[in-house]
């Protein structure tokens, strides 16, 4: 490749760092998609109006399809694939599973890496547009469906999952700080029981 | 939390009719399912395609070679040197759209269309190159205005044939109705938008012709291409594991062949994936729709007159209907009966099947028209319905197989409380809002397609069924594991199911509600053959012990009858006159659609179903600019489709309905939940305001607008 058009870049992802040449026009989602091989992070629109292509840069949500690869340099990039610990699913991913929060699945990465981020915006006490108290000394909000349906909009589901991913959400944020600190989710039995009970 | 459990099915023996998580859920929360720009070619090269930026016209001779110098580029195919396709044929949905058939000829025939195809070593490389490339027209005039009023407006199907269906004296009628109702409704052309972009990739392999695709049933798109390349159909193989959704538009599209064309020229894999502007011109769309309905009715409601005659719109190469007038064939009778579906040719992109094609539209006109004589009648419009119920098909005068639309209305009033509503119109306020609800009914049809499928006894014990069946976010895969499981009498852990893929034989598409259906027959037929053979006794030898199936003649010995699903839609609304925002509420649906195979995936469906509804009430409308000929902001900032934010709590249930001459009871699901749902939240609109609202969507300043009148009118 042309050294004037193209650098030798290292991203950190998934706590993994991978060296490549990347044409300066490479989008951060198409270097993950196109040359490392991490298809989780979707294309959806690839201008930023759909959310699909979701990853978290230094733990905060971001479209991939608007970042350039060679700006991702000394970032720490984490995708669908890095949520999961251990092959324990993380406790958002587990949700969606439980409570069907997708149909087609191909929101759903995007979906499950916006609710990680947006968790943790909410328990650092940032607002949202349908916040009613919004002055810096208040306590978080409580994370009501209004809240979580506002908070996930940047997120479209053409299947119209919208009500699932609302309970999935609502059920990791209330594992998260409930009964298991450590945010790890308890595997049900059997995800069938679980639903119907 | 709401579950998907009812209280109206009685328990299910066996494993289906209880909820269960998708079999392929983990990889799709893990982000290991691929789809179809997700699996890896060594050796890929990037297609792109070039589209036209006139409306109708010619192109001019394509000088390529400035392009072909570019970093990378490795050939650019247009109407001068592409291969040749046949389309002279007839294939399961009848002659090709010819403007899949790109590159064969210098004509232009809307704009968007393919000119050229950029193949090159990197996506980057093929983008620039393609938007470099200088293609010049021939200009001429286009026409794509859609009104009403079109002149040459025609009824499809030639004169011998055409989509009218009438009985009975209309002018008659309507003049002795005591209440009459006349209005022309109108739904805006929309587009199906799947989250996943077209995408496939076309290759030579062994002497065979391989396409990874995402699309609604992989044999049929074998089919399709090997008519189109005149090769032998064993000679291509289709593979379409997971798909990121679809709704009517991934049949064979402009990208596949373009692929094909591009992987055969060079020799080596190609991908094309079509950008999200790029699908608002290539990959159909449900055409705008202008109709009228009128009806006639006797003071107590009852129907004398229904005419409903809606025009929609084709391209000038290709004829498609938006059969929006036969949803009245089905729900409603009268002494004079007259529906008609008319067409318009334009310059723009053949229209194609969306989400409850004829249904969606149709359902929204004539269930906002008997919201309408019921107010006239001073009814409720759930009684009025009730009085109009048909004793047998209006037009076809066969009987219904179960028809229980009278019972989803009667579950639904119960839990949404619609025996405490005021009929009055706009006296419900809230500060500046004023609160309404509204119902509707829906219908759609269901059928079932010959299909074939293999179930495989495993040495160890386990199952495999193989079909070409595409899960296209329905929860199919699972669906039919389920039903095996059921007919081979063994828990569902054991049964694996392979689909989307064309080796597995011919197989009905992913489509009008009669993908799961279709299938779970054949899986059935195969299931249940193969626990006699095992019943014998006898070992498993290692390659297991294989049963195939094919519904063909059962499905052919079906005596004909009205077989459909129904459903009660409900909404309540919250409209803000300071704003003009509409919000819906809450909504709730309530279906009789056959046996529920999987109630966690079937209320996921309905529930999209009925989201679509509210997305087609209130936001979808692609603007088609008249000078131009193109979709005015084609993307997800200019086509708005519901948004997490825009959707409240939406419940959607089931009565018992299981069909007697299916041996797995089912319906079909994937399309009712969008009928009627856009009419009971214009009903409801009516409810809050007063106003009748006939054209969707129910903007913001068309609300003002209304407000505005009715403000004047009071001062006047």
């Amino acid at each position: 490749m042309d050294p004037s058009t193209s650098s030798d870049i290292t991203l950190d992802i998934n706590g993994e760092k991978h060296a490549l040449l990347v044409d300066h026009r490479t989008t951060l989602l198409d270097a993950l998609r196109e040359r490392l091989d991490l298809t989780g992070t979707k294309k959806g629109c690839d201008q930023g109006q759909c959310g699909a292509c979701t990853v978290l840069i230094d733990g905060q949500r971001a479209v991939s399809c608007l970042q350039l690869a060679v700006a991702a340099e000394g970032r720490h990039i984490t995708t669908i694939e890095g949520m999961a610990e251990g092959g324990q699913l993380h406790p958002v991913q587990q949700a969606f599973l439980d409570l069907d929060g997708y149909q087609c699945g191909y929101c759903t990465p995007g979906q499950i890496c916006s609710a990680v981020a947006m968790l943790d915006e909410h328990a650092a006490g940032w607002p949202s547009a349908v916040t009613g108290d919004v002055r810096t000394e208040a306590a978080p909000p409580e994370l009501t469906p209004e809240e979580i349906r506002e908070r996930m909009s940047g997120n479209l589901c053409r299947c119209g999952a919208y009500v699932q991913i609302v309970e999935a959400v609502t059920r990791a944020a209330a594992e998260r700080t409930g009964t298991r600190p450590d945010g790890i989710a308890e595997k049900p039995a059997d995800p069938a029981t679980e639903v119907s009970a | 939390m709401t579950t998907a459990t009812t209280g109206t099915t009685p328990p299910a023996e066996g494993a289906h009719g209880s909820p269960h998580t998708r079999v392929e859920g983990p990889e799709k929360v893990t982000g290991t399912a691929r789809y179809a720009g997700d699996v890896p070619f060594a050796e890929l090269a990037y297609g792109w395609l070039a589209l036209s930026t006139v409306a109708r016209g010619r192109v001019r001779p394509v000088d390529t070679a400035s392009v072909l110098a570019m970093p990378g580029v490795l050939a650019v195919l247009h109407h001068g040197n592409a291969p040749h396709v046949n389309t002279d044929y007839a294939g399961m949905l009848g002659p090709p759209d010819p403007t899949i058939a790109v590159f064969q000829n210098d004509r232009v025939p809307h704009r968007g269309w393919p000119v050229a195809l950029v193949v090159a070593e990197t996506s980057e490389q093929a983008r620039e190159a393609a938007e470099a490339l200088v293609v010049e027209y021939e200009e001429e005039p286009h026409d794509v205005a859609f009104d009403a009023g079109r002149p040459d407006a025609y009824a499809p199907g030639g004169p011998e044939k055409p989509d009218v269906a009438e009985k009975g004296d209309l002018a008659a009628q309507l003049a002795s109705s005591a209440a009459v109702v006349d209005e022309e409704y109108t739904t805006p052309e929309e587009h199906h938008s799947p989250m996943e972009p077209h995408a496939a990739t076309a290759r030579w392999e062994g002497g065979r012709l391989e396409l990874v695709d995402s699309n609604q049933g992989s044999a049929w798109i074998v089919n399709e291409l090997a008519k189109l390349f005149s090769l032998d159909p064993s000679s291509v193989r289709v593979r379409s594991e997971h798909v990121g959704g679809a709704f009517g538009s991934k049949g064979v599209r402009a990208h596949q062949v373009a692929a094909v064309m591009a992987a055969t020229v060079l020799q080596r894999p190609v991908r094309v994936v079509l950008t999200r502007r790029q699908m608002f011109t290539l990959t159909g769309y449900r055409s705008p729709t202008a109709q009228r309905v009128r009806l006639g009715a006797d003071a107590d409601g009852r129907l004398r007159a229904l005419e409903h005659d809606s025009l929609s719109l084709t391209s000038t190469v290709h004829e498609f209907v938006e059969p929006s007038a036969g949803v009245a064939r089905v729900m409603y009778d009268a002494t004079a009966h007259r529906t008609a579906n008319r067409l318009v040719r334009l310059d723009v992109p053949t229209p194609t099947f969306m989400r409850a094609p004829g249904e969606a539209p149709g359902s929204f006109a004539l269930e906002s028209a008997l919201d309408e004589l019921a107010e006239q009648c001073g009814l409720d419009p759930i009684e009025l319905r009730a009085r109009n119920e048909p004793e047998t098909g209006p037009v076809s005068g066969l009987p219904f197989s179960t028809r229980n639309v009278l019972a989803c209305f009667r579950e639904g009033a119960d839990r949404f409380g619609w025996a405490e509503r005021d009929p009055r119109p706009g006296i419900r306020r809230e500060g500046h809002l004023l609160i309404g609800t509204g119902t509707a009914a829906a219908s759609f049809p269901s059928r079932a397609i010959p299909s074939t499928a293999a179930v495989t006894a495993e040495q160890d014990g386990g199952f495999t069924v193989r079909i070409t069946a595409a899960d296209v976010g329905t929860g199919a895969r699972t669906a039919l594991a389920l039903v095996a499981a059921d007919a081979l009498g063994v828990p569902t852990d054991q049964v694996r199911v392979r689909i989307g893929d064309s080796d597995f034989g011919q197989a009905m598409i992913a489509g009008g509600s009669m993908g799961t259906r279709s299938w779970a027959w054949a899986v059935t037929a195969a299931a249940r053959d193969l626990r006699e053979q095992l019943a014998l006794g006898g070992s498993v030898p290692p390659e297991g012990i294989t049963v195939r199936s094919d519904t063909a003649a059962a499905i052919g010995a079906l005596t004909e009858t009205e077989r459909h699903a129904y459903g009660a839609q409900f909404a309540e609304v919250a409209v803000d006159t300071a704003t003009g925002e509409v919000r819906v509420r809450r909504m709730l649906g309530i279906f009789a659609a056959g046996r529920i195979v999987n109630p966690l995936t079937a209320r996921g469906q309905l529930v999209g179903g009925m989201i679509w509804g509210i997305s087609m009430a209130l936001h979808e409308e692609a603007a088609r600019d008249d000078a131009s000929g193109a979709t005015v902001g084609a993307d997800f900032a200019g086509y708005h489709v519901a948004a997490n934010a825009d959707v409240p709590h939406v419940e959607a249930d089931w009565v018992t309905d299981v069909d007697p001459d299916d041996p797995v009871g089912i319906k079909g699901i994937g399309e009712i939940g969008i009928v009627g749902a856009a009419a009971a939240i214009a009903n409801a609109v009516w409810h809050a305001t007063g106003v009748r609202h006939r054209h969707l969507p129910i903007r913001p300043d068309r609300i003002l607008r209304a407000e505005e009148d009715r403000a004047g009118a009071r001062r006047g």
